[in-house]
């Protein structure tokens, strides 16, 4: 079984896994109007760091995810150092600034490739083995999470640290504004009056080994799966087809109603929302209680998935379903269970749902103890 | 691990299981001659970035190896690709639309080509492949490390073979192909 050893988040909203659930369960959210930031011609809402404490020879990415696996790693035993422990980096545009000269003039300019950065990230942590980087638009950190879980059945490591991380630039900030894709206040996933997104800063890492049984509180990654919509590149698919078809290879593996959520995409963009809830519907959940993260967090990006999901282990832990922030009537045309308020749960496991442009859509079944 | 078929592209070279195939134009300008020569019908393909045109070729040369029906709805074939320089080359062209405040012009058509995996997609599209689609990015080329995820994929058990390997792009005129048709 492959077992959760350890966690951490560090985001505008804490620098533990603990403070920041504590900050969601309050209901906080870091997102904020930037006006003039960098040198950007439109206003945005986003979810920035005030101040990023930079590691030596780093740049601002590579420290946030430095410190957050070194967090996590720290409430464990893991020997960063063995041959047989691996860093899976889950990141879509890294150290994208670097492509202006003018940025960090002391970095290395080949550390714009995000091999290269995942390579400078292991070096600094004393980890031995390559990195593996995955990238896949916006579903990367459920990618890294199966990633790991196949490389650890697989045998090919003992170890696999999963570590998701982006940073915000005038570059994504500019494309997803060309894209018309961001909301201009906080985002309010499947409401009615949702207008868009708003996009996030985070680094999350989740440290995962193979065991032969799970203990009752050992979180267990069951299943996960990974479909394409084979539709459109950047737009979400009509019928939820790939969403549909990853939410249905997990969830055949469990009886609904022991689901305690979905934890969806629900980046609070119409096309998006309108296409998880047809995904859903047509995956006979949409009675399952969902919630999603983004008014807390923005979108994290490469740093979703994983965040996402170790929010949500918390919360089963505490045995509650999060609201979704933001959200207050029903926008979408099937009707799913959106949580808007705290509720008690007593289930044990989750979905954890991501979709991104390519067409890829992602899918992890998670539970305590893991399935029997 | 069985290969069915393997396509190797070079800026100057094409060849099909380990047979070279004729073109007389090199860099970006082959990979359209390819298309014109050996594809065509696909309109789409003159909208994508090198990264995905190159990827697409290579693809379509493996699928006519294969010589099944093609464009049949399917999930049992995925797209598992791997490279060095990510989306460099869309970065870089997208990068000049917003370097200049007097000259800025960010376009969704340019920045949609900024995520490596897009190729993924346009792939699965075309084949109307429903199955996962993964990019994967290594500081460099390790095909024993490629061979091992690939490998590890196939734990899907939906997953029973797929379009898998190197697919990297540096610049317009400079890139490599050497992808399989495998069956698990």
């Amino acid at each position: 079984m492959i077992v959760r050893l350890a966690d951490n988040i560090i985001s505008p909203l804490g620098s533990s896994s603990e403070g920041n659930f504590r900050s969601v369960r309050e209901g906080l959210s870091a997102l904020r109007r930037y006006d003039n930031h960098w040198g950007l011609p439109e206003p945005f809402v986003g979810s920035l760091f005030e101040d990023i404490a930079l590691e030596e020879e780093c740049t601002p990415f590579e420290s946030l995810a430095i410190q957050s696996v070194r967090q996590a790693v720290a409430q464990s035993s893991v020997d960063l150092s063995s041959p047989r422990t691996m860093l899976i980096l889950s990141t879509t545009k890294g150290n994208i600034s670097l492509l202006d000269d003018c940025e960090m003039p002391h970095i290395p300019r080949e550390r714009v490739l995000l091999g290269v950065a995942a390579q400078r990230i292991a070096d600094v942590l004393g980890i031995t083995t390559s990195p593996l980087v995955v990238s896949n638009a916006c579903i990367s950190g459920v990618c890294a999470q199966i990633a790991a879980m196949r490389l650890l059945k697989a045998h090919a490591c003992d170890v696999a640290i999963v570590c998701g991380c982006d940073v915000q630039s005038k570059f994504i900030v500019s494309g997803f504004q060309s894209f018309k894709a961001l909301s201009e206040e906080p985002c309010r996933p499947f409401d009615a009056s949702r207008s868009g997104l708003n996009l996030g800063e985070a680094a999350a890492t989740i440290v995962y080994t193979l065991t032969d049984s799970a203990q009752d509180d050992d979180w267990v990654i069951d299943c996960g799966a990974i479909r394409n919509d084979a539709n459109h590149i950047s737009g979400p698919s009509r019928t939820g087809e790939g969403s549909y078809r990853a939410l249905r290879a997990v969830s055949s593996h469990i009886d609904a109603s022991s689901l305690a959520f979905i934890n969806v995409h629900g980046t609070a963009t119409p096309y998006n929302d309108e296409m998880e809830s047809i995904a859903l519907d047509r995956a006979l959940l949409a009675q399952v209680p969902i919630n999603g993260l983004k008014g807390y967090y923005g979108h994290t990006m490469g740093a979703a998935g994983v965040l996402e999901t170790i929010i949500s282990m918390r919360a089963v832990d505490d045995g509650v379903v999060l609201p979704t922030k933001g959200y207050s009537s029903l926008g979408v045309s099937r009707n799913i269970n959106v949580s808007s308020r705290l509720r008690t749960t007593a289930a044990r496991s989750f979905v954890k749902l991501l979709s991104g442009f390519g067409g890829c859509n992602a899918a992890l079944l998670m539970t305590k103890g893991g399935l029997k | 691990m069985n290969t069915l078929h393997h396509v190797i592209i070079t800026p100057s070279t094409i060849s099909l299981d380990n047979l070279p195939v004729a073109i007389d134009a090199c860099g970006g300008e082959m990979l359209s001659q390819v298309y014109r020569t050996k594809i065509g019908g696909y309109a789409k393909f003159f909208k994508m970035d090198t990264l995905c045109r190159l990827g697409f070729i290579a693809s379509e040369l493996l699928l006519q190896a294969e010589a099944s029906e093609r464009f049949v709805e399917r999930d049992d074939r995925a797209v598992l690709l791997f490279n060095r320089y990510s989306s460099l080359c869309a970065d870089r062209r997208y990068f000049a639309t917003i370097r200049d405040k007097d000259n800025y012009f960010p376009g969704p058509a340019q920045f949609v080509y900024t995520l490596a995996n897009i190729v993924t997609g346009e792939i699965a599209i075309r084949n109307k492949y429903y199955g996962e689609t993964s990019f994967f990015v290594l500081p460099e080329r390790n095909d024993e490390e490629i061979a091992s995820i690939i490998m590890a994929s196939a734990s899907d058990p939906a997953t029973h073979s797929a379009i898998a390997g190197w697919l990297d792009c540096s610049d317009d005129d400079h890139f490599e192909a050497d992808l399989q048709l495998i069956e698990f």
